[in-house]
């Protein structure tokens, strides 16, 4: 009376088994050593792809001021908060060694050097990865959990031209104009803490400006804050573009971010720091 | 008319994890198809995996002469403007409204002007009934809603393929019947390729004009509705009937014990003689015929011989004039 059982279907043919044996070699299971190396290359693909999608048409103009809008917003008021402190304490530091040195008559262009050169660029990078880049990393990462990311590569808008290319630079661009706000904010805060808490005198100060620093000292910070903007904006995109698996992923993807920043940003730094001390005479030798 | 979709071998893995393997169909141009499967079995990545999100690892998708899977991006991304994919959750920008969701692949491919624009997004928002909603954001309108709206974003460019992710979850069994009669009229309108991802039964009966079903990391069959409804595969009509019995079990497959242990068990046999097939909707009355039905017809005659007798008998009753009178 009943009907017949359904069967159960044919088992899928064993093909992978056989497949595997030719293509052992080149699927070959990756090794968790070379885990770091590969995240690398990601990295460095990702910023070539950037680099090469910046002279793409359609230029995205809207995204880029709606971008350089936001990050300058978020990090204006707290660059000029923390240069003020950071550009006293070099003078305050400068000025009581040079004090102890009996070479009073530097002390200005000494700290200057330190904050144009050093300073400045350097809290470029805090508050570009801090504020800018993790947003950045946050805002790509929710977006492509939710596949907003993946609906617009399906209607032929790659989200690297669209939405990279615009954040990238408008970091860079933000931490270029941003240096330049530090130098002079922590210039000023250095002049007036030597010649009103030091008793420093304040034709010596400027004096000693033009004495030991010069303008390629200015180009390299900026130069600095450029290559920190890139790399801050490449890798909150990168981070944010490959999180691991729902919000959770999401909230890491901005810490390593911002972690990764910081180490890159001080490495790149150190590295250039060399290059120039070495190819530009320095002004008072 | 739409564009033939050719796929060839297609195996997808994520890691040591084999999805499906050596899927190969074409979907006819200007067809509407469906893609059956239970849950978990594949469906979207399949869809994904045709628009080239996914790249599965071995086979092509050829589309135009272009190769989804191993062309270069650039030809990949020129060719995704054929598309129109409906996310499963509608996949909007939430930082954008629905007018801007849905105008955003015109301003990004055309250099249309903005009331040109306007006029064509209220015409689509109109079609999927969301006039009055286009000024909210995507977080403020319920899940059928976003889904609606992600349909109207999928057509705003004229599509030659659209694919839907499983257009009936989150609606009701009244707006699934809309649904389904608008992506038919749809089909009538623009003559485009139609691939319908889903697991709701009634839209798998009346829509499509072929049907394929993946299981158990194979595609099962595809070919013309018929095949399909009258199969008496077990996993098909297991599927079909809505059914415990059979080969599907709640993870994917049943291990041979539960099934074996089925076999002794007294189970409710299944109704005797072929399945009935449900006659496929027609277009609304003043649509312009579906061109991929006529195409169809000429197709399906011809592989005649092939066929199994019931989906041949089901052929020859849905074309006969009394039965399918209002054909043209």
């Amino acid at each position: 009376m009943t009907a017949p059982m359904p069967v159960r279907p044919p088992e899928p043919p064993e093909k992978p088994p056989s497949a595997a044996l030719g293509k052992a070699p080149v699927r070959a299971r990756p090794s968790r050593l070379l885990a770091p190396l590969r995240e690398t290359g990601k990295l460095f693909a990702l910023a070539v792809a950037v680099a090469r999608a910046i002279f793409r048409r359609p230029f995205q103009v809207r995204e880029f001021i709606e971008q350089f809008w936001f990050v300058a917003s978020v990090t204006i008021l707290p660059a000029a908060l923390v240069s003020i402190p950071f550009g006293a304490v070099i003078a305050l530091q400068v000025g009581s060694l040079t004090q102890q040195l009996g070479a009073q008559s530097f002390t200005g262009g000494a700290s200057v050097l330190a904050v144009i050169q050093q300073a400045s660029p350097l809290i470029v990078a805090l508050l570009i990865s801090g504020a800018a880049g993790s947003a950045i990393c946050a805002d790509l990462g929710s977006r492509k959990i939710r596949e907003e990311l993946d609906a617009m590569e399906v209607m032929g808008v790659s989200p690297i031209q669209r939405l990279v290319v615009p954040r990238v630079l408008a970091t860079m661009l933000v931490a270029v104009l941003l240096n330049g706000l530090i130098s002079v904010v922590g210039t000023l805060g250095g002049y007036f803490f030597n010649v009103i808490m030091q008793d420093g005198t304040p034709g010596a100060y400027l004096a000693s400006f033009s004495a030991l620093a010069q303008l390629p000292d200015l180009y390299i910070s900026e130069f600095k804050a450029l290559i920190f903007g890139f790399i801050a904006g490449i890798v909150a995109a990168y981070r944010g573009l490959n999180p691991r698996g729902g919000p959770k992923g999401v909230g890491d993807a901005v810490n390593q971010s911002v972690v990764i920043t910081f180490m890159l940003l001080f490495f790149v730094n150190m590295v250039l720091t060399a290059i120039y001390l070495q190819i530009v005479p320095a002004k008072g030798s | 008319m739409g564009i033939e979709v050719v796929v060839e071998g297609l195996t997808k893995s994520f890691g040591k994890q084999n999805i499906w393997q050596d899927v190969s169909l074409t979907l006819p141009a200007g067809e509407v198809s469906v893609m059956l499967g239970p849950s978990g079995t594949g469906k979207t990545v399949f869809l994904k995996s045709i628009i080239g999100l996914l790249k599965p690892e071995q086979g092509r998708v050829l589309i135009n002469g272009v190769d989804m899977v191993n062309s270069p991006e650039r030809d990949i991304m020129e060719t995704r403007k054929l598309f129109g994919l409906m996310f499963q959750d509608g996949a909007l920008f939430g930082s954008m409204s629905l007018f801007d969701n849905i105008a955003f692949p015109l301003r990004e491919h055309t250099r249309k002007k903005e009331s040109e624009i306007r006029r064509i997004v209220m015409e689509r928002i109109d079609i999927v009934g969301l006039l009055g909603a286009e000024g909210k954001l995507p977080g403020e309108i319920s899940g059928g809603m976003r889904k609606r709206a992600g349909l109207a974003r999928a057509l705003v460019l004229d599509p030659q393929i659209i694919l839907c992710d499983e257009p009936d979850s989150g609606l009701d069994p009244v707006r699934t019947a809309y649904l389904s009669q608008l992506l038919i009229d749809l089909n009538a309108q623009i003559d485009a390729t139609m691939l319908i991802v889903t697991h709701n039964l009634d839209i798998a009966a009346t829509v499509p004009d072929n049907m394929g079903m993946l299981f158990c990391r194979n595609l099962v069959t595809f070919g013309p509705r018929e095949v399909l409804l009258t199969s008496d595969t077990p996993v098909v009509s297991q599927f079909l009937a809505g059914r415990r019995e059979g080969p599907i079990g709640m993870s994917e497959e049943k291990d041979a014990a539960t099934l074996a242990a089925e076999q002794l068990a007294d189970t409710v046999p299944l109704p005797a003689g072929p399945r009935t097939v449900v006659p496929q909707l027609e277009p609304s009355p003043g649509m312009p015929v579906r061109q991929g039905a006529l195409r169809r017809r000429e197709r399906v005659m011809s592989m005649m011989g092939q066929l199994p007798e019931a989906a041949r008998r089901a052929i020859l009753d849905s074309y006969a004039p009394a039965a399918g009178g209002a054909r043209a």
